[in-house]
């Protein structure tokens, strides 16, 4: 019997909340992740009480079994919470849920995440404390405590290792924005973003730049997966997983700034694991949603999957390659979390399965493999595939 | 010596376990203390209960010259806590030690926030007593040498 996910598993629901600027939703976000659950189901016209299993990541404040609870499920088998923060682990959530299918330990997870800033506080804060001990106390005092400011560090080495000109995140940041623009959902649609306007943006830390940083949102979002088997037994054209990987390379959690690879998304392990499982390779890919948390992740992230050489992403990385439906490698194409929302991830991950459908607002032609990565840079991260059932 | 960041941010307290403690303890005399395995000689940070090399757990601090090479930078513009507010441009340095088996380390490039940066460029120590804080601690940065 062959160690694969491939071809074993279907999403056959997705279902996301209103997405909110941080801080505005009026409901609470335990209420954000059982309305996302709940229509989710209704994509996949089941009873939530049908699902068995509960999959998250980045320390979900929302307690699988009391979700189960609240949802009146028969029974719960599979709870499941993904190691790690910073939304490392949005297509590690979707790995779990799809190993627990794949072995026979449930037959219907949902996948979720939810976020409510204004009840919890937001992430791109400092610490409002007297002192601080552990590897904070070797960075904070130094003024080094927002996520930013973690990763511009290794950007910032990436890109003096190769060469790399602020005009290729300036690529990134556009290609989100461009593709919002179709999306009614997001929330910068009909807030277009300009060469211009890109450049006169205020730096937050070098090299990022305002737009260079993904927003922090409250909503919630969801996605339902069962066997294979099964997936036709639903009303939308079926997304299978056709692979999954996530982890990080040696060391990748040294300590204060220690990894070995340091100028890295840490994705040079994990990236080869899920092509060999995928049985694909990056020109395989029709259609990229890669984890905007900043847009230097994303071009590491890129390079690191393949789909450019490291010397070369001054080249690559240029608006037309990265634009729905005929660039290179269309990047992001509800939004993203710059310009679509920021739900650590879900969001772009049921985005990739909106392509497989042929439902996404900036539709590429006949997609039929679809790959999310998720949140690069922290540790342990991961990157999923998903493919059309002319792909098993 | 004059502080680099206005004062009000988080001061750094030994880690409660001890791990870290004779690094805190050592800038405060102005000597630079760094994790090292008695197993194989070897130096590793931040500090861990075990050598990721040999697996010894018979672990040391060694003293280390105050002098190593930009290995990353950023300057910050954007301010995430209130003590930073009017601080302006600052730059944070990830300094490679060299002489300590290549370890990292983070600081401050203390003059002018607004001077070029050269990754790989040498830099040398300085040691920023903060003696009036409570309890009072000290800070690793670094000049352009």
């Amino acid at each position: 019997m062959s160690r694969t996910l491939r071809g074993k598993v279907a999403v056959v629901g997705v279902g996301q909340t209103k997405y909110y600027k941080h801080g505005e939703s009026p409901d609470a976000e335990a209420k954000l992740a059982l309305e996302a659950i709940v229509n989710a189901c209704a994509d996949a016209q089941i009873s939530p009480t049908r699902l068995d299993g509960f999959a998250s990541f980045s320390n979900d404040r929302n307690d699988a079994p009391r979700l189960a609870a609240a949802l009146n499920t028969k029974e719960l088998r599979f709870s499941n919470m993904f190691w790690g923060g910073g939304g490392g682990g949005t297509a590690g959530a979707v790995e779990n849920a799809s190993a627990a299918i794949a072995c026979g330990m449930a037959d219907c997870v949902v996948v979720y995440r939810s976020l409510a800033q204004g009840q919890f506080g937001r992430f791109g804060r400092g610490p409002q404390i007297r002192q601080v001990s552990g590897e904070a106390a070797h960075t904070t005092p130094y003024g080094l405590m927002s996520a930013a400011q973690m990763f511009a560090m290794k950007a910032m080495r990436f890109m003096h290792d190769h060469g790399v000109k602020q005009d290729a995140l300036r690529a990134i940041a556009m290609a989100s924005y461009t593709h919002a623009q179709s999306n009614p959902e997001a929330i910068m649609y009909g807030r277009p973003l300009t060469q211009a306007k890109y450049d006169a943006s205020r730096w937050i830390v070098e090299p990022f730049r305002l737009f260079d940083c993904c927003q922090e949102n409250d909503g919630a979002a969801a996605m339902i997966l069962v066997p294979a088997e099964r997936a036709t037994d639903y009303p939308h054209k079926p997304c299978y997983v056709l692979g999954a990987a996530s982890g990080g390379p040696n060391r990748s959690a040294a300590p204060v700034h220690n990894a070995p690879d340091y100028g890295s998304s840490h994705f040079n392990t994990v990236a080869k694991h899920l092509y060999a499982m995928a049985e694909l390779t990056p020109t395989d890919v029709d259609v990229l949603q890669s984890y905007e948390n900043f847009t230097g992740g994303v071009l590491m992230s890129m390079v690191e999957h393949g789909f450019c050489d490291a010397d070369e992403v001054n080249d690559f990385f240029k608006l037309p390659n990265l634009l729905a439906p005929n660039g290179r490698v269309p990047l992001n194409t509800s939004g993203g979390n710059l310009a679509e929302c920021y739900m650590h991830g879900l969001g772009l991950t049921i985005e990739a399965v909106r392509q497989i459908r042929g439902t996404s607002c900036n539709q590429i032609d006949g997609a039929e493999v679809s790959m999310m990565i998720a949140g690069p840079m922290v540790t342990p991260v991961s990157s999923c595939i998903f493919g059309a059932g002319s792909t098993l | 010596m004059s502080h680099y960041l206005a004062p009000g941010l988080p001061a750094p307290a030994p880690a409660r376990d001890g791990l870290d403690a004779p690094f805190w303890a050592a800038l405060e005399e102005d000597r630079i203390l760094l994790q090292r395995c008695r197993g194989c000689d070897r130096f590793q940070w931040g500090p861990e209960w075990i050598c990721h090399r040999c697996h010894s757990f018979d672990l040391d601090f060694a003293e280390v010259v105050p002098t190593g090479r930009i290995y990353s930078y950023e300057r910050v513009w954007h301010p995430v806590h209130p003590a930073l507010k009017e601080q302006g441009p600052y730059i944070i340095v990830l300094i490679e030690l060299p002489q300590a088996d290549g370890v990292r380390i983070v600081g401050n490039l203390l003059g002018d926030p607004n001077q070029i940066v050269s990754i790989g460029a040498a830099v040398k120590a300085e040691f920023e007593h903060h003696n009036d804080a409570q309890p009072p601690f000290t800070l690793l940065q670094w000049r352009p040498s």
